[in-house]
């Protein structure tokens, strides 16, 4: 049946695609393309008119209708009936899963915008409609990225993989996965089998883009399918090369997704074709967009943006009609976001080592200031964070706010409340990104920012450079299994290593690295767009866009203080019987990164760049623009697990430290000492994010909380002014962590962030619980 | 890499020290060019106003029950630093110490044994814009003359206990010039938070908490009473050190017992906290 949907809606789509092309605008920026603005008169009306009428441009829409605003949260409403209601009903679904995992899959079906009916939670009370399948907690399957995936996900959650399914994935159509391995060479399956490159997304789908789902809102799909065809005739008039014919394939694709979206809102019983006309619509319409792209794409990191200020001017609006007040405006938001909590994906244990506890950082962006210096902080902006507090803390959606010197003070009061009430807020530095990203950016996952709707990424994991480290120390040879991985070249020699030998040594082999890597990358990227296009999340971008291939180091930290160690103490190298090196013996003491010391912490801002720049060389698919992240997620754990000994004193196995973090317990001058070190990571060679993450203590501080709050405000100030990137700050006790290892039940909803995202600490694996807990506490909260 | 303690912790430093360390001999030189820093911590919230950079001091003359730095006492428990390198250091953190309306804090150990170098360190803070801050027992408070005082914005004066007797248990000395040190930062009328280490069963007598409050009430230089509960955090430096630690058993004190005593402060017309 939905066959013949499609089909139906494909041949509309023809004779749509046929009227516009009547008129072609060869500048794709006409006076009227988007077929009249009286047509949205009605839903338009109390708008600041402009450009946003005539072309598809969500940024000019905000700057002309946004009221900022700069006062504190005494205006804040609590959680309406209805919104108890329904999350009432979601709160035995959430105990079950925390006892049983994963709580039911739709095995048969693969999802797609219109492969399910509509789906509720408590119809007479959500206010915002709208499930990834037919019922909450159901799972789906998505086969196009992986058929193994899929079924290595249903096994480990106790359910039978459907054989039509396998016979589809398997006789009829070719997936990602399987394209990719396809194009692999054996030297990147040796390198994904050492674990010295992991976590790349060539079996699963590679998320990361963000959909400007405030278009489905701002315009509806009739308009935004208009503006597609123009850019069909645009295309259609270019002679077909490889690039061309690709893009008149993918611009089909994006039409058709628009359509199903539609067709998805039909089956709701909403019509989207058209603008939203009131607030509920356009938190509905923005949701529906939202949805359409966790239906069809199961992203490593599926974010929504930055709608809290966009959605405050329909907010506003209705506030002014009296259609509206507070409570019924918080109620938009809290069931919004009720329904952000329950996105699930079937993923598989070895996904969840990596990245743990179900997360799909529906990152949210709040806060931020325009390129005129106006804040772009809004009641909403206030009433998104509130929902930590009307419906309890959680990971998800992924708040991020947008810091920035100049934001109101009372705004920035108020983060930092609800960060010590609920750990689940990160920060990232807007004065830093606003210059390369602009006003009207977010962040996809943890901290990679991009603009929205012109800009998307190709995800890559990350290298892991301690492992790097101990293949130029070994010849290439890997330290574990002793296999030649790298390229083999003649081993340390000697007693003790030499400074300047070991960085020669291991610039050459960083140099294979990064000419690997990015091999890797270009043929995951190419067969992901030809296997799996995300074709909703791209038809919510414009045409021309700008592409990023983002690289990413793990054991930044181990490195330095690897580096450090043999060049300030003595490093003996300790062999096994057939020479490999697998342990060291260090005399002395050294400095550590961390201790804002910059015998250190140059080399590991010079080891950033370094790299960036060895993966710069290389040409990228797409003519991707290179970046590159420093960020673990929880994978720093895995990486531990598969590194032997490093010349740091670290013992084989033994997590390293997230993100930028320094490692465990070095860095022992406190949390300033470790800011300022962290600080010093050049943001100009890691465009694509540097992860930071503090855990403070709430201590028997003799300040009172306001104080205390002012004081923190201080912090990320000057932490930003330093040249700080990002900071994933909690608010806990290690105590508390332990009693919640030992008594889940008792702690449901606590929530820690960890390297880019938040958790629910009681659904991490033992081994990543406790890696939390050793890491660095500082005192004075 | 003796020279070097900028890159240790507290704990590591002494646990670190080499045998054959320098002699102590010429540690109070006048010019100060070097000092024995058992470590130094940032971003300090309660050494005195905004975001800080403590320093420890090694050499101590007191030795309290309680103390939670045992391994500051002797001189040589710390490492002989050049201030030039201090000074250094301490740059590093200017910038975002002003911005942060902090500054440095020397404590220690007892800052004032080391006269000559804590007092030109705190003169190089003054040069970098920061508030500076002296943590003492008073004790050796004559030594530190007015033009010490100057290069000092405010003094966090430990009162350990009233009572002579109890102030003789609690840190095995006189308690003569630290009242003397307090009435002349009164009469100067230098910033001071003065601060009361609550231990119950050792210090918590009313009719000592009350001397001091009476004593502080009418010292308009007094910005604070801090009273600091006593905590166990200490103690496993005293057993690593093979120490006799009295205090094992000693319970922190309650809610209900750090209300009283602020209690009493307050009554008293002192501001505490």
């Amino acid at each position: 049946m939905p066959d013949e949907a499609i089909a139906a809606q494909r041949s509309a789509e023809t004779s749509k695609q046929q009227s516009g092309q009547k008129k072609p605008r060869p500048d794709g920026s006409g006076e009227q393309p988007l077929s009249a603005a009286e047509d949205a008169m009605n839903e338009w009306e109390g708008f600041t008119p402009g450009r946003w009428q005539n072309a598809v441009d969500v940024r000019d829409f905000i700057q002309r209708n946004v009221v900022p605003y700069d006062g504190d949260e005494s205006f804040l409403a609590g959680p309406s009936e209805k919104t108890k209601a329904v999350w009432a009903k979601l709160q035995p679904y959430f105990k079950e899963e925390i006892r049983k995992g994963v709580l039911d899959v739709d095995t048969k079906t693969p999802s797609s915008m219109t492969s399910h009916a509509a789906g509720y939670i408590d119809r007479d009370n959500e206010l915002i409609v709208g499930l990834q399948t037919d019922a909450p907690f159901r799972r789906a399957i998505m086969p196009y990225g992986g058929l193994r995936m899929v079924e290595a996900g249903l096994k480990a959650a106790g359910f039978e993989p459907d054989p039509i399914v396998h016979d589809v994935f398997t006789k009829y159509r070719k997936t990602h996965n399987d394209g990719v391995f396809d194009a692999y060479t054996p030297e990147i399956m040796a390198c994904r089998r050492s674990h010295i490159i992991t976590g790349l997304p060539d079996a699963y789908g590679r998320g990361r883009i963000i959909g400007d789902y405030r278009r489905v809102a701002l315009y509806g799909t009739d308009k935004l399918l208009a503006a597609k065809r123009i850019d069909r005739a645009l295309l259609d008039a270019k002679w077909p090369s490889d690039d061309v014919i690709r893009e008149r394939e993918e611009l089909s694709e994006q039409m058709r997704a628009l359509a199903d979206l539609a067709e998805m809102g039909k089956e709701y019983g909403l019509d989207i074709t058209r603008p939203a006309a009131d607030a509920r619509e356009a938190v509905q319409w923005t949701y529906f967009g939202y949805l359409g792209a966790i239906k069809e794409a199961n992203g490593a990191a599926m974010s929504i943006g930055r709608i809290s200020s966009f959605l405050d001017i329909y907010i506003e609006r209705d506030l002014k009609s009296g259609a509206l007040d507070e409570a019924g405006a918080q109620e938009l938001i809290d069931q919004l976001v009720q329904k952000l909590r329950i996105v699930r994906f079937l993923r598989t244990p070895d996904y969840d080592a990596l990245f743990s506890g179900d997360p799909y950082w529906a990152t949210e962006c709040v806060g931020g200031m325009d390129l005129n210096g106006r804040p772009l902080v809004t009641r909403t902006s206030f009433r998104m964070l509130h929902t930590l507090t009307n419906l309890g803390p959680a990971p998800e959606p992924n708040m991020t706010v947008l810091w920035s010197k100049q934001l109101p003070e009372p705004f920035k009061r108020y983060c930092i409340k609800v960060s010590a009430e609920t750990s689940s807020i990160q920060y990232e530095n807007d004065d830093l990104m606003r210059p390369y990203w602009g006003d009207d950016y977010g962040i996809a996952c943890c901290v990679s920012a991009m603009r929205i709707g012109s800009q998307m990424q190709f995800f890559g994991a990350r290298v892991n450079l301690g492992k790097c480290l101990l293949y130029a120390i070994n010849g290439g040879r890997d330290e574990v299994s002793g296999d030649q991985v790298g390229p083999a070249a003649s081993p340390v020699s000697g007693d003790v290593l030499e400074y300047d030998d070991v960085v020669a040594k291991f610039d050459v082999m960083m140099e294979w690295l990064a000419r690997t890597y990015v091999h890797a990358m270009n043929c995951i990227h190419y067969m992901h767009d030809k296997y799996y296009y995300e074709r909703l999340e791209m038809a919510l971008h414009d045409q021309q866009i700008l592409r990023t291939m983002a690289f990413g180091i793990a054991g930044l930290s181990v490195v330095a203080d690897s580096l450090s160690a043999i060049k300030y103490a003595q490093v003996k190298p300790v062999r096994r019987d057939d020479g490999l090196i697998v342990d060291y013996e260090i005399t002395g003491d050294f400095p550590k990164y961390g201790n804002n010391d910059d015998r250190v912490d140059t080399i590991a801002a010079d080891l950033v760049s370094t790299f960036m720049r060895k993966i710069r060389k290389h040409p990228t698919y797409r003519n991707a623009v290179h970046t590159q992240s420093v960020l673990t997620i929880t994978s720093n754990v895995v990486y531990g697990k598969n590194t032997g000994n490093t010349p740091d004193g670290r013992k084989a196995g033994e997590p390293f430290a997230p993100g930028a973090n320094p490692m465990h317990g070095r860095d022992s001058h406190g949390w300033l000492a470790s800011c300022l070190s962290v600080a010093k990571l050049p943001y100009a060679d890691a465009q694509d994010g540097i992860s930071y993450t503090v855990s403070i203590t709430p201590s028997l501080n003799r300040l009172d909380q306001g104080e205390k709050i002012k004081q923190a405000v201080k912090v990320l100030d000057t932490y930003c002014g330093q040249g700080g990137f990002h900071m994933n700050l909690n608010v806990l006790n290690r105590d508390t962590l332990l009693d919640a290892m030992e008594h889940p039940d008792k702690y449901p909803q606590l929530t820690i962030r960890v390297s880019g995202y938040a958790v629910n600490f009681v659904r991490l694996t033992r081994e990543q619980q406790m890696d939390v807990i050793s890491r660095t506490f500082h005192g004075d909260g | 890499m003796a020279d070097e303690p900028w890159a240790h912790s507290r704990y590591d430093l002494q646990q670190a020290r080499s045998p054959d360390a320098p002699e102590t001999a010429g540690f109070n030189d006048p010019r100060g060019d070097s000092g024995w820093i058992h470590s130094y911590e940032t971003g300090s919230t309660l050494d005195g106003p905004g975001i800080r950079v403590v320093v420890f001091m090694s050499g101590c003359l007191l030795r309290c029950l309680y103390c939670h730095n045992p391994d500051t006492w002797h001189l040589k428990d710390g490492t002989r630093v050049s201030f030039e390198r201090a000074k250094t250091a301490l740059q590093a953190y200017a910038a975002p110490l002003r911005a942060m309306d902090g500054g440095l804090t020397i404590s220690g150990g007892e800052p004032l044994v080391q006269l000559h170098f804590t007092k030109r360190l705190f003169a190089a803070a003054k040069g970098m814009g920061l508030h500076t801050a002296l943590d003492t027992s008073g004790f050796l408070g004559a030594r530190a003359d007015d033009e010490y005082l100057r290069q000092v914005d405010l003094v966090l004066l430990d009162i350990k206990s009233w009572d002579p007797a109890t102030y003789r248990r609690a840190v095995g000395q006189d308690i003569r010039p630290t009242i003397q040190f307090a009435e002349r930062l009164a009469a100067l009328g230098k910033p001071v938070w003065v601060r009361f280490v609550l231990v119950p069963g050792l210090t918590d007598d009313p009719a000592n908490v009350e001397g001091i409050a009476r004593f502080v009430a009418p010292m308009k230089n007094v910005e604070w009473v801090e009273v600091l509960p006593f905590h166990q955090m200490g103690t496993f430096k005293w057993k690593a050190m093979g120490l006799d630690y009295e205090l094992s058993d000693t319970p922190t004190p309650s809610s209900e017992l750090v209300a009283r005593v602020i209690g009493q402060f307050r009554e008293a017309g002192c501001r505490a906290r």
